[in-house]
């Protein structure tokens, strides 16, 4: 079968892109979206052309590399599936597939289908973690964690942080990533004693870096390949109207968004 | 001249005493830091998988400063971060019969008696605590209705000491170290560096001062530089292309080190995974594996004739050959990775194989099924039928899966000592890129447990003496050696760009992959081997004279990634294979042709070869120096693996 690619080409983020269609093979429907991708570039480089560059790692749909927007849905069109482990039987001969970076202000444009999504890290150092240093815990087994709990909490830290929400969203906004990692900690009582400051911290964070606010649209959830639910978005503004209010008077310290790649060298 | 080359006698300071007490003691003896000088002492840690983030955030928390490297866009996205079916830990809590010791024996067994005791014990010692420290960073383990944490048996182990979260262990553990490294990139104690992929390693007056690293995004090259060098930078399972590492996982760190002067220890010393889904073209990129939990319920078996091209549905019971519980009824399907990978390539060789390409066994629940119902197999494993279908578009549970063993994992990589310290003093090796702890053949669930013992437990006291221990001068980036690594890293990336010919680095990497696992995969011969290091010189030659590489060197440019990484591949292999060739026994994941005992099983010799294998660079094309580390047993008395 014979599949068209319309790609995004921009070589840098101060250079103009294009669409540019390339025909491809598809030689077996056990091949992935990347692999597709793959072959492609395989031919491109034979012609001396520059290969596409698209991001990738595990290639089972869990380091949250991979992602691009595939005829205008992130991850393409298969529900709970990574462009990774989107294989091509989903497609059928003849089919034309316009392939997109994730459009988000808060995700410049490296490369292609590259984007920048340092933000997310930075949201994370705002708060998305437990104060414990190595050395400090109590034993396994001291805290009991109801099976409901620590099922709940593992629904909501399966997120791979891979952007697809923020750009699902007519907002741009990162309320669900945010909000997986709120919930996570919130739920178990490990994280409890940090719930206030997290929430007020990662929130602000998340505003610092130019994400768009929630308006309850659900496009995010739609296209998560994991599938996190609304609900901990639900549990994020909860959390953060109560800290705010406990945490009222307290400095809350954002951390400044970084751009460029210089890593304080010059 | 920025190298390490007199090789000594190795000294692997394992502490003598009883084994129970060698790692109190140790540490004990071990200098300490002053607290107020910790700041003025810098690291460099590259790697920020389990190994990596999990040294970084203590050292962190110790108060250094610290300076961690990844080579992806993000440290959570680490290799770690795909590991599925848990970690081990001698807790004990099952009241079945586990304990420190326990661990500890089985893991050096299960090596094929290839690793040190005192490391083993200490790893075992250690996992507990590990445990510990991830339930408090809120790792949300599988938890038993009552709140107390749930275990299962792992691997073929007799007591049930792995934690599991869901399937994805390895990313709840990852996360957690990645949170814990976050927590101090916001204090300012760590400066995470990602995008940036080390190149070569700085040494000055034989110590390790620093790393040459490009910026993946500019292409620059920076000399970055630190009082000691932490190389936590993954295995190198992709030497054979197709394996179940990520993409990116690759050598050129620790390579790049060897040639600086580290040893390279047991590099043949390989796993083979024996559930991954089977090969289906020549585009495919990797291979998936399927967890090992499914020999718990499944039973494996193909055709007993040969070309039988019925589907599984239709070839009658007394038809199908149970190979494994034929062969091992003790075990059956439940035999070492080692013994079930083997046994299915021998089945395949003789034309049993089944599937469009003959490459793969039948991996059968249906028993398991009508046993016990399809929801209770849907709830043990519903996400890797899920898995399976979604690639192959078979249902498993109505159809057999089909699976064939792949590469997953290295047990060799750089030598270190006790204190995980290479030869290179100031240059230390953590996780998977070490070859410490697992011998010949790693138990599941036992990497985890490793990476982040080396990272949590060991190196924030191995790195502190060290330093308090160790004259250091001050150096700067303008310093010769440094200057000349980094100008020769920039003639190294120049190179790969104006060869310009015909063939692309997947070509290549495809091409060696294949003579890797035709020659010194699931096993091996002398004559082969010595084939695959001629094939191997070929293709090096040919790669420097025919690579193309389209783009530039000043952007993110990412065949040009690959090339650097297929070039050090393109030595490793052949290390690999000189090293298979020069142990003249079959041991865990190493099975020599020729030495097996007249049933087919590996036949050790503990007399030649109860050492491990440290190889020392020479020189571009020149021969590697063998130096031997004799093993000793004092507590676990070698014997012959028997699962019959
Ligand atoms: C599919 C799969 C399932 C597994 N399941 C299990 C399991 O259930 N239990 C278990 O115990 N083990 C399991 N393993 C093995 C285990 O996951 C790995 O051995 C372990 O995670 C390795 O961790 P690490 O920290 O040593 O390296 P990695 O996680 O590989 O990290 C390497 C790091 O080094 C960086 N890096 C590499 N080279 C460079 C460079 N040149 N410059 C800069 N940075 C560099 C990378 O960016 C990355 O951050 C599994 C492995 C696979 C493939
Ligand atoms: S919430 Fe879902 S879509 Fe958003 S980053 Fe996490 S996994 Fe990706
Ligand atoms: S490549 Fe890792 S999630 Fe797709």
């Amino acid at each position: 079968m014979k599949v068209k690619l319309t790609i995004w080409r921009q070589k840098n983020p101060d250079s103009k892109g294009q669409f540019i269609t390339y025909p491809v093979d598809v030689v077996n429907g056990e091949m992935s979206m990347l692999e597709c991708l793959d072959v492609l570039n395989e031919t491109l480089m034979g012609r001396g052309e520059e290969p596409v560059a698209f991001e990738h790692d595990c290639r089972e749909g869990i380091c949250g590399s991979c992602g691009f927007m595939i005829n205008g849905i992130a991850h393409g069109p298969l529900p709970a599936t990574t462009v990774c482990q989107l294989t091509m039987r989903h497609f059928k001969d003849g089919d034309e597939l316009v392939l997109e970076p994730w459009r988000s202000r808060s995700f410049p444009l490296v490369k292609d289908l590259v984007v920048d999504r340092r933000s997310f890290d930075r949201i994370i150092q705002a708060g998305g973690y437990v104060s414990v240093s190595t050395g400090n815990a109590p034993d396994g087994n001291a805290i009991p964690v109801g099976k409901e709990i620590a099922d709940r909490a593992m629904d909501a830290a399966a997120c791979i942080g891979c952007g697809a929400c923020v750009a699902a969203c007519p907002n741009g906004s990162a309320a669900l990533f945010t909000g997986a990692k709120i919930a996570h900690l919130g739920i178990l009582p490990q994280g409890k004693p940090e719930q206030d400051r997290r929430a007020v911290r990662m929130v602000a964070q998340m505003n610092v870096e130019g994400f768009g606010s929630c308006t309850n649209i659900g496009e995010c959830t739609g296209v998560c390949p994991k599938e996190i639910p609304l609900e901990e978005i639900a549990r994020m503004n909860r959390d953060y109207l109560l800290g705010a209010w406990r945490e009222r008077g307290n400095v809350v310290t954002a951390i400044a968004p970084v751009t460029d790649w210089n890593f304080g060298e010059k | 001249m920025g190298k390490v080359t007199a090789m000594m006698n190795l000294d692997a300071r394992i502490p003598t005493g009883p084994i129970e007490e060698a790692w109190d003691s140790a540490r004990f003896e071990m200098k300490l830091v002053n607290p107020a000088n910790k700041r003025r002492h810098s690291l460099i840690v590259v790697g920020s998988g389990l190994a990596g983030a999990s040294a970084s955030a203590t050292l962190g928390e110790l108060g250094y400063n610290v300076k961690c490297f990844c080579f992806q866009d993000s440290p959570r996205r680490a290799h770690s971060i795909a590991a599925q079916g848990g970690i081990n830990a001698a807790k004990n809590y099952q009241n079945d019969g586990d304990s420190i010791y326990r661990l500890f024996y089985d893991t050096v067994k299960g090596g094929d008696f290839r690793a040190r005791e005192g490391n083993v014990y200490r790893l075992a010692q250690n996992s507990v605590h590990i445990i510990d420290q991830c339930v408090a960073q809120g790792v949300p383990f599988a938890r038993e209705y009552g709140g107390s944490l749930d275990n299962r048996s792992f691997g073929g182990a007799q007591v049930s000491r792995t934690f599991y979260a869901r399937g994805q262990t390895g990313q709840q553990l990852l996360l957690g170290a990645y949170q814990a490294l976050e927590r101090q990139v916001d204090t300012g104690q760590v400066t995470m560096i990602p995008r940036t992929e080390m190149l070569d390693l700085v040494v000055i007056d034989g110590q390790a001062r620093g790393i040459v690293a490009r910026n993946l995004i500019t292409g620059k090259l920076t000399v970055h530089l630190a009082e000691a060098v932490i190389l936590a930078t993954g295995g190198y399972g992709n030497v054979y292309y197709l394996s179940t590492n990520a993409k990116g996982s690759n050598a050129t760190a620790i390579w790049r080190a060897h040639r600086r002067g580290a040893l390279f220890a047991n590099p043949c010393f390989t796993q083979i995974h024996p559930t991954c889904i089977p090969v289906s073209g020549d585009y495919q990129s990797k291979l998936t594996l399927m967890s090992e939990s499914l020999r718990n319920d499944g039973r494996i078996w193909v055709p007993k004739q040969k070309g039988d091209k019925r589907p599984p549905n239709e070839i009658p019971e007394d038809e199908r050959d149970y190979y494994l519980e034929r062969r091992y009824p003790s075990f059956g399907n439940l035999v070492p990775r080692d013994v079930a990978s083997r046994n299915a390539k021998a089945i395949c060789d003789e034309g049993r194989g089944v599937g469009e390409t003959g490459l793969g066994v039948y991996l059968d629940l249906s028993d398991a099924i009508a046993r016990l119902g399809v929801e209770t197999i849907r709830e043990r494993y519903g996400n890797l039928f899920d898995m399976y279908q979604r690639i192959t578009d078979e249902d498993p549970y109505k159809v057999p899966m089909r699976i064939y063993p792949a590469i997953h994992y290295t047990m060799g990589g750089l030598w270190v000592d006790y204190q995980l310290q290479s030869n290179v003093p100031g240059l230390f090796v953590l996780g998977e890129a070490n070859f410490s702890d697992h011998g010949a053949n790693r138990l599941g669930a036992s990497a985890l447990m490793q990476g982040l013992s080396d990272g949590y437990f060991i190196i924030p006291y191995t790195v502190g003496n060290y330093l308090a221990s160790t004259k250091l001068s001050k150096v700067t980036a303008s310093h010769p050696e440094a200057q000349a690594a980094l100008a020769s890293t920039q003639q190294g990336v120049a190179k790969l760009l104006a060869i310009r010919g015909k063939r692309t680095v997947d070509s290549f990497h495809r091409e060696l992959g294949k003579i890797m696992w035709d020659d010194c995969g699931m096993s091996r011969n002398a004559a082969g081997l010595k084939e695959a290091i001629g094939k191997i010189r070929a293709l090096r030659e040919e790669f420097w004279q025919n690579l193309n590489v389209t783009g530039s060197g000043d952007d993110l440019n990412q065949s040009l990634e690959k090339a650097g990484r297929v070039a050090d591949f393109l030595e490793l292999g052949e290390l690999l294979c000189i090293d298979a060739l020069e142990r003249n026994e079959s041991c865990g994941g190493h099975f020599r042709e020729e030495y097996q005992t007249p049933d087919g099983e590996a036949q050790r010799d503990d007399e030649h070869f109860s050492y491990v294998a440290a190889w020392g660079y020479t020189g571009a094309g020149k021969p590697w120096d063998l130096t031997k580390e004799p093993l000793e047993f004092a507590y676990v008395h070698p014997s012959q693996r028997s699962y019959k």
